[in-house]
């Protein structure tokens, strides 16, 4: 028996870390995993949601979120392989042409 | 102190620490692993607020599968340590302010809003069911279940089309 | 036995041109020109085929037919038919439309043959008489109409025709911009004489609620009583429609430039057809105008002046096809100061023999100037700036051409007013008119009629009398079968066409007055005829007295000698283009002018300039933000995350 603030406070933080990460990194597959970190997070808030008002839709939640997540990396890392193809490089930075 | 604010601790600083060695480690493999310490840590909360089976798909799907697939293609590209010199001045001391900023914001609302007093519940043998999950999927959200489906099936044609090799040029 | 009716086929006098158009567009280049010309006279023929039975059906059953085909416009209150309406008075310009029609495109298959060649693009063949049809089909549209706004459609569809065929020859005349201009000065005068039709609509629409003919002419009384304002400006702008389209004063001055197009054309269009359409109107709506004096009295004078003021610079001029123009003007104004006198019928029956004898006239004219093109190509040394359509360079072709001489000379007598060919039956008729109304305009009239018989006979003389002045003329031949033919059967039909009212039978009378409603039936007044008769003699051998003496080569109008100045005024017209320009169109230059240069370049373009390239500069300095770096627009992304946060939490 915890505060429900507890695991939420938890949330927020591993949040602002993928966030922190993400713009700190250049590498574009850490990139992707800090979005599965904030990803991460959302879901530990739906369940902590789920078990405070009792009901199951915050579980359903999750697993679509999880699906997205799947489909997700699955198209991102097929993208990573064919960018590395075209400049045997996963820098984020080198990935600039599209630009004002 | 409890045994369960003691559990949640512990697996809470676990979180924090795979997530802060993710984000500062120079080798992707590292983070990759950091990753799914983090995901196991997290699976295990699940387990406690009364959500076995998403703890369970939490370490077959994410940590199992999604993160076999970024070793996968880490290791695949050979791109463990590529170099990272940042270029933008800006952007390292403002992701640290806005990150920070974010944190706060985010804190002062739910400290502010959430009392303290408020305890998870213990775990209800109905919603802990994945009988429970499995009917209301099917029934409830069947409509989004199967956009879901598609879009499952829409990125696994995608993977396939991105990575195929372009066919060389037939003699022109 | 009950007879049987026609009336359910008149919506076949629009569809049978406009079929005979839709082959003509679709295969009528590649079937060859015997195909495209009698297909669109097959088609035009079988319009006056059903034109007659209408006509038959009418004459057991008098009563106007309407013949709706669908709804076409309906907002609020207002609902438009298109509908078809079978009167006496629309059958009678149905068939004179039709039948005239079809014999004008009988004789352009024969004589546009030779135009194609000679103006070097035998491409065009069909194109004509893709817009022959769709003229007829137009007209038809505007005759058989049953309201105001169908009216109109087919008003407006006749004009561009009459543009597109003026215009035919686009590329030659004057400065090889010549027949464009002709063509573009019809289609903006026409416009002027169109925006005072609309106003009349729109007064009509606003005060009686509905454009039916029906409806409109059975509340003329009420309004006229209540409003009788608004009827006179509902006259009096339809009054500017009728001189726009029927080219009177002042909005005549298109129609001898319209002497660009074609001959069957100006035959067609600008003689027997679309510039009696007004002359039409006025007679659809006498009912307003018998309700509006004043209003009669200005169309009386508008048509009087122009009948004089038209023959008068008919006398000076030189081109066969011009002289022709200026008398339809004339003839025009006979017409308008009948309809304006209440004499209705007088008009139309005038309408309708001056469609067959000023057709034969045109059409004449047309065979002359080919018969003159060909002797032309004869004598070798012709030189490039030889026209063909100048009077000066003819002279006794009555040798060459004697079927065209012989038809001319009945054509210009009826024209005339000789005893009995047509033309003297109905302009009689009006003469009495005025002769018992308005003294006034009798005189200007009996003026106006002398002067035509003075330039016919000069015409005459001129073109087919006396010795050829030129090679071409001498060596000038008569035209085939196919133009000669129509000819002919206009000749018979200016010879006869008098039977249509004569004095104490009233054939035209009787039939319109089921229409127009009963009138007084014109008498036969024998001092009027006298009068006429003898002042016809007396102009045409006059006009032979003074040209038949001419021979010289350099040929110098004989009457200049003796008239002088008041000759050069009629030669150039009494200056009224030059005029118009000076006070309307080089004002108006000058302001669009103004309004193009310092004005749109100066204020408006710099305005929107200024706009782009505030924009533009703007934006240039924005781009920089897109950088294409993904993680400094997630950066810009939390920053806006972070201040709605803030913003909310601060609140």
């Amino acid at each position: 028996m915890i505060p429900i603030a507890y695991p939420l406070v938890l949330a927020v933080i591993l949040f602002c870390m993928g966030i922190v990460g993400f713009l700190l990194r250049k590498n574009a597959i850490v990139i992707f995993m800090c979005l599965e970190l904030m990803f991460n997070a959302a879901n530990l808030v739906f369940i902590t949601f789920a078990n405070h008002y009792q009901v199951i839709d915050g579980q359903v939640f999750v697993v679509f979120v999880m699906t997205v997540a799947a489909a997700e990396v699955a198209v991102g890392l097929a993208l990573m392989v064919t960018i590395f193809r075209t400049k045997q490089s996963i820098d984020i930075d080198q990935m600039n042409s599209l630009k004002g | 102190m409890t045994t369960g604010l003691f559990v949640f601790l512990t697996l809470a600083i676990i979180a924090i620490t795979a997530a802060a060695g993710l984000i500062l480690s120079r080798n992707t493999v590292y983070s990759a692993l950091f990753l799914i310490i983090n995901f196991l840590a997290v699976a295990v909360l699940y387990l406690i607020m009364g959500a076995p089976f998403i703890a369970l798909a939490q370490i077959t799907i994410y940590a199992g599968a999604i993160m076999v697939l970024f070793l996968f293609v880490i290791m695949l590209l050979g791109a463990e340590k590529p170099k990272e010199i940042e270029q933008m001045k800006w952007q390292r001391p403002l992701a640290f302010v806005l990150g920070g900023a974010i944190l706060v914001e985010g804190v002062y609302a739910l400290l502010t809003r959430v009392s303290i007093t408020v305890t998870t519940n213990p775990a209800s043998e109905i919603l802990a069911d994945p009988k429970t999950l499995g009917i209301s999927l099917y029934t409830k959200y069947s409509l989004p279940f199967e956009i879901a489906s598609v879009i499952l099936l829409v990125a696994a044609i995608g993977a396939v089309v991105l990575t195929r090799m372009p066919k060389k040029d037939k003699g022109q | 036995m009950e007879t049987v009716q026609f009336f359910n086929l008149v919506p076949w006098v629009v569809f049978l041109p406009l079929i005979g158009l839709t082959v003509n567009l679709l295969v009528g280049r590649k079937l060859g020109e015997i195909f495209a010309g009698s297909f669109a006279s097959l088609a035009t023929g079988l319009a006056f085929v059903v034109s007659i039975l209408l006509a038959v059906s009418l004459s057991s059953h008098p009563e106007a037919v309407t013949i709706p085909l669908g709804d076409w416009i309906t907002i609020g209150t207002l609902t438009v038919r298109w509908a078809f309406r079978v009167d006496t008075l629309s059958v009678v310009m149905m068939l004179v439309v039709s039948g005239v029609g079809t014999l004008i495109h009988i004789y352009s298959i024969g004589y546009m043959h030779n135009d194609v060649r000679h103006n070097g693009d035998t491409g065009r063949y069909a194109r004509f008489f893709i817009f022959l049809n769709l003229f007829i089909a137009a007209m038809m549209i505007l005759v058989s109409a049953d309201n105001f706004l169908m009216m109109f459609v087919g008003w407006e569809g006749v004009g561009l025709c009459s543009y597109l065929l003026i215009g035919f020859w686009f590329e030659k005349g004057k400065n090889g911009t010549g027949n464009a201009e002709a063509a573009k000065k019809a289609f903006i005068t026409n416009r002027i004489g169109d925006f005072g039709l609309l106003i009349a609509m729109f007064l009509i629409f606003v005060n009686f609620g509905t454009f039916q003919f029906d409806e409109v002419f059975k509340q003329a009384g009420q309004v006229a009583a209540v409003k009788p304002g608004v009827m006179l400006l509902i006259t009096l702008f339809m009054l500017l429609g009728v001189t726009g389209k029927s080219a009177q004063l002042p909005l005549y001055v298109w129609l001898p430039d319209a002497m660009a197009g074609p001959t069957p054309v100006s035959a067609l269009i600008h003689a027997a057809t679309m510039v009696t359409a007004g002359v039409y109107l006025v007679a659809r709506s006498s009912i307003f105008y018998a309700l509006v004096p004043t209003a009669q009295t200005v169309v009386m004078w508008v048509g009087a002046a122009t009948a004089l003021f038209a023959a008068t610079i008919a006398l000076g001029q030189y081109d066969i096809k011009k002289v022709l123009a200026y008398s339809t003007i004339s003839q025009l104004g006979f017409m308008v100061a009948a309809v304006g006198m209440g004499a209705t019928v007088a008009g139309m029956f005038h309408l309708v023999t001056h469609a067959f004898f000023k057709g034969l006239l045109f059409l004449a004219a047309g065979s002359v100037i080919q018969g003159v093109e060909r002797g032309m190509h004869h004598a070798n040394h012709a030189s490039h700036d030889f026209d063909p359509q100048d009077m000066r360079q003819m002279g006794g072709l009555r040798k060459q051409t004697p079927l065209t001489f012989r038809v001319y000379l009945i054509g210009a007598l009826a024209l005339s007013g000789i005893a009995p060919l047509a033309g003297f039956f109905s302009k009689d008729e009006i003469l009495v008119s005025a002769w018992q109304t308005q003294p006034a305009i009798f005189i200007v009239l009996v003026l106006a009629a002398f002067l035509t018989a003075f330039y016919m006979g000069r015409q005459l003389t001129m073109v087919f009398f006396g010795e050829p002045r030129t090679e071409a003329a001498e060596k000038a031949s008569e035209s085939p079968l196919v133009v000669t033919l129509p000819l002919m059967i206009l000749a018979l039909l200016s010879v006869l066409g008098g039977v249509l009212n004569l004095p104490g039978v009233h054939t035209l009378e009787t039939w319109l007055s089921h229409t127009l409603g009963e009138g007084e039936p014109g008498h036969f007044v024998w001092v009027v005829a006298g009068i006429s008769l003898v002042l016809a003699l007396i102009g045409l051998g006059l006009a032979w007295m003074i040209y038949s003496r001419k021979t010289d080569k350099a040929y110098v109008d004989p009457l200049k000698r003796a008239l002088g100045s008041l000759f050069t005024g009629m030669e150039n017209k009494w200056w009224v283009d030059e005029l118009y320009a000076a006070i309307i169109l080089n004002p108006y230059r000058a302001f669009a002018q103004f309004m193009a240069d310092p004005v749109d370049l100066g204020v408006i373009d710099r305005i929107g300039g200024g706009l782009a390239a505030g924009t533009r500069a703007l934006a240039e300095s924005i781009r920089k933000l897109q950088n294409g770096y993904i993680r400094s627009y997630a950066l810009l992304m939390l920053l806006g995350l972070a201040a709605i946060m803030t913003y909310l939490f601060l609140r």
